[in-house]
């Protein structure tokens, strides 16, 4: 097996005294689709902000490459190669496509002070990143980003990563606001991510896209990893189980038809 | 790919506030007649442009960047009376009432930075308390050094002629001043990295500080900018009329940010140009001073830069919208 480029040895994080994070350890290696599931609250947010060098771990350790590493801010965790990809793509709807693939990093030409910014360099390498990825509907770099689907944004904000060098892609629920067409778009393009040698982490809390591109489950709950798995040792129906903390599909849907039984489909009294 | 079409120039921030600037001098050349458009009207409103728009492009920039500052109304007196008293008052040489004048916009500028870079306050409010502690501390001091709230200052030749004069009788020496804060702001701002981080800082403060971009460093260099480019026009205004006054400024707030909006600066950050910021506040000057030209009540100018002020928010969204739903055509 080869080394993780990333891990986490039971990592604790609190604020105060409010425990958020219990004892996570995860690995993930390059090529391979980490998928962190859970239910709103479960953690998931803490734990990216955690990797992404936004919060320090309380306790436990941060490895990369097998050697253990410490992020003071994010831009630490940035030059590493971590690059976190956010649920609206992080992007600047009303800048193009080439000054916001560039933003903090823009190529130039000229000297000295007049140094001026090179919209044609910009926009062929932006332009040309992103249908690598396979999004050929872009092919001008001066359009506004804020004229993008949502899908073509998320894709966008990928390729940006990868361009510069990311090594550990986390992807924060980016298909949790896209349409079945636009969530099949970004899915495949963390499949090419993969294929080219990315490791990825894949938050998600809907279990049938992470099933779609994940190579190894890990499902959070009240800050646990409450279950560790691969692909094809769990079925969609126990994973959703898992997620909602051991209530099984089957009671939600018991409790459903109860109330629409009782109380013309809303919540009778006592349970609310 | 044409870059001159009809529509790309359409999409572009300023294309409103161009329109809107034809539309008014049309407006006035129709109801003013043409003397609207000789020598002397022209000075009339680029004179008032001129002062407004050495403020106005800073001011747009960091309104671009997300914030808004409204100190300026305080800074512009300040500046006059800074340079009033040092050099009216207690004689010393100008070049130390120019620093002194700068200096105070910068430290102004820096407060105001700081605070908001700091605290989770609005600039709005921010920039209010320094409005009022630089206009109380401008009057007070005055009173408390000069024993008056009106300074005379009589510059030596050499600032006057760089600084505050009028050009041919009729135009100051400001405008040229305008001219080149306009080059170099377009210069900067749109063809530079600088400017990109400026919008990206509109756009999404959080994403443009995960991209490296020095966020702290770039909104407080634009407050000490704007600041002292009041405290700037100030000190012009001072050293052309030979005299300063406490209470001048507070109208300047409002006029700069009309401007600022006309010219197609979105309040809300990561959209506007400097050449749009420019038309905007031609526009301005010309529906203010216009109004003279015409036979109309002066006290209808005000309802007109009011209806002017609400087309141009609406015509620019339109503008904005398109821009955002521009794709190339299917080849």
């Amino acid at each position: 097996m080869t080394t993780p480029v990333l891990e986490l040895r039971s990592v604790d994080k609190s604020f105060g005294p409010i425990d958020v994070l219990h004892k996570i350890s995860l690995k993930v290696r390059a090529g391979e689709v980490l998928c962190l599931l859970g239910d709103n609250g479960a953690g998931k947010s803490t734990l990216i902000k955690t990797l992404a060098g936004v919060h320090k771990p309380t306790r436990g350790q941060i490895l990369m490459d097998g050697k253990e590493v410490s992020f003071d801010r994010p831009r630490d965790a940035q030059d590493m190669g971590i690059a976190t990809v956010h649920q609206f793509g992080g992007t600047f709807p009303l800048m193009s496509i080439g000054r916001s693939f560039f933003v903090g990093a823009e190529p130039t030409k000229g000297w000295g002070p007049f140094k001026i910014y090179d919209r044609k360099k910009a926009n062929e390498i932006a332009v040309k990143a992103v249908q690598d990825f396979g999004i050929t509907r872009v092919d001008d770099g001066d359009r506004l980003i804020g004229g993008l689907s949502g899908g073509e944004r998320q894709s966008l904000a990928i390729a940006r990563a990868v361009h510069f060098g990311a090594r550990v892609l986390i992807l924060d629920e980016p298909t949790a606001a896209l349409g079945v067409k636009q969530a099949a778009h970004v899915l495949r393009i963390v499949k090419e991510a993969q294929r080219r040698g990315l490791a990825v982490i894949f938050i998600t809390h809907q279990v049938m896209h992470a099933m779609a591109v994940g190579d190894h489950f890990a499902v959070l709950i009240r800050g646990a990893v409450a279950a560790d798995f691969v692909k094809g040792q769990k079925s969609r129906e126990e994973i959703t189980d898992l997620m909602a903390g051991g209530e099984t599909m089957a009671d939600l849907e018991a409790q459903i038809s109860s109330d629409l039984a009782t109380a013309d489909g809303h919540p009778s009294p006592a349970t609310l | 790919m044409t870059n001159l079409s009809i529509g790309n120039l359409l999409r572009r921030p300023e294309a409103g506030a161009f329109l809107g600037m034809l539309a008014v001098i049309l407006f006035f050349l129709v109801f003013g007649g043409v003397n609207f458009l000789k020598p002397a009207g022209i000075a009339s409103w680029l004179n008032v442009a001129a002062n407004i728009g050495i403020i106005a492009i800073p001011v747009g920039l960091l309104m671009i960047a997300g914030e808004l500052d409204i100190s300026i109304g305080s800074m512009i007196p300040a500046g006059s009376m800074i340079v009033a008293i040092l050099s009216g008052h207690y004689e010393l040489p100008m070049w130390i009432s120019i620093l002194a004048v700068l200096g105070f916009g910068a430290i102004i500028g820096t407060i105001n930075g700081l605070l908001v870079v700091r605290t989770a306050v609005p600039s709005l409010i921010v920039t209010l308390g320094t409005l009022f502690a630089v206009a109380g501390m401008v009057l007070g001091l005055s009173v408390l050094i000069t024993g008056t709230t009106s300074v005379a200052i009589k510059a030596p030749a050499l600032y006057k002629a760089i600084f505050g004069q009028f050009i041919g009788g009729t135009y100051q020496v400001l405008i040229l001043w305008w001219v080149a804060v306009s080059v170099v702001s377009v210069f900067y701002v749109h063809y530079t990295k600088y400017g990109n981080w400026i919008f990206a800082l509109g756009g999404d403060r959080e994403s443009a500080r995960n991209a490296g971009i020095p966020t702290t460093r770039v909104t407080i260099t634009l407050f000490i900018l704007s600041a002292c480019s009041a405290s700037f026009v100030g000190m012009c205004q001072a050293i052309l009329f030979n005299s300063a006054q406490v209470s001048a400024g507070m109208s300047y707030i409002f006029n700069v940010i009309i401007s600022v909006v006309v010219g197609g600066v979105v309040l809300t950050g990561g959209f506007g140009s400097v050449v749009g910021i420019v038309f905007g506040t031609i526009t301005f000057a010309v529906v203010n001073q216009g109004i003279y030209f015409t036979g109309f009540d002066r006290n209808w100018s005000s309802l007109i830069i009011g209806v002017m002020l609400l087309a141009a928010v609406l015509m620019n969204n339109t503008f904005r919208h398109m821009a955002l739903n521009y794709a190339p055509k299917k080849k």
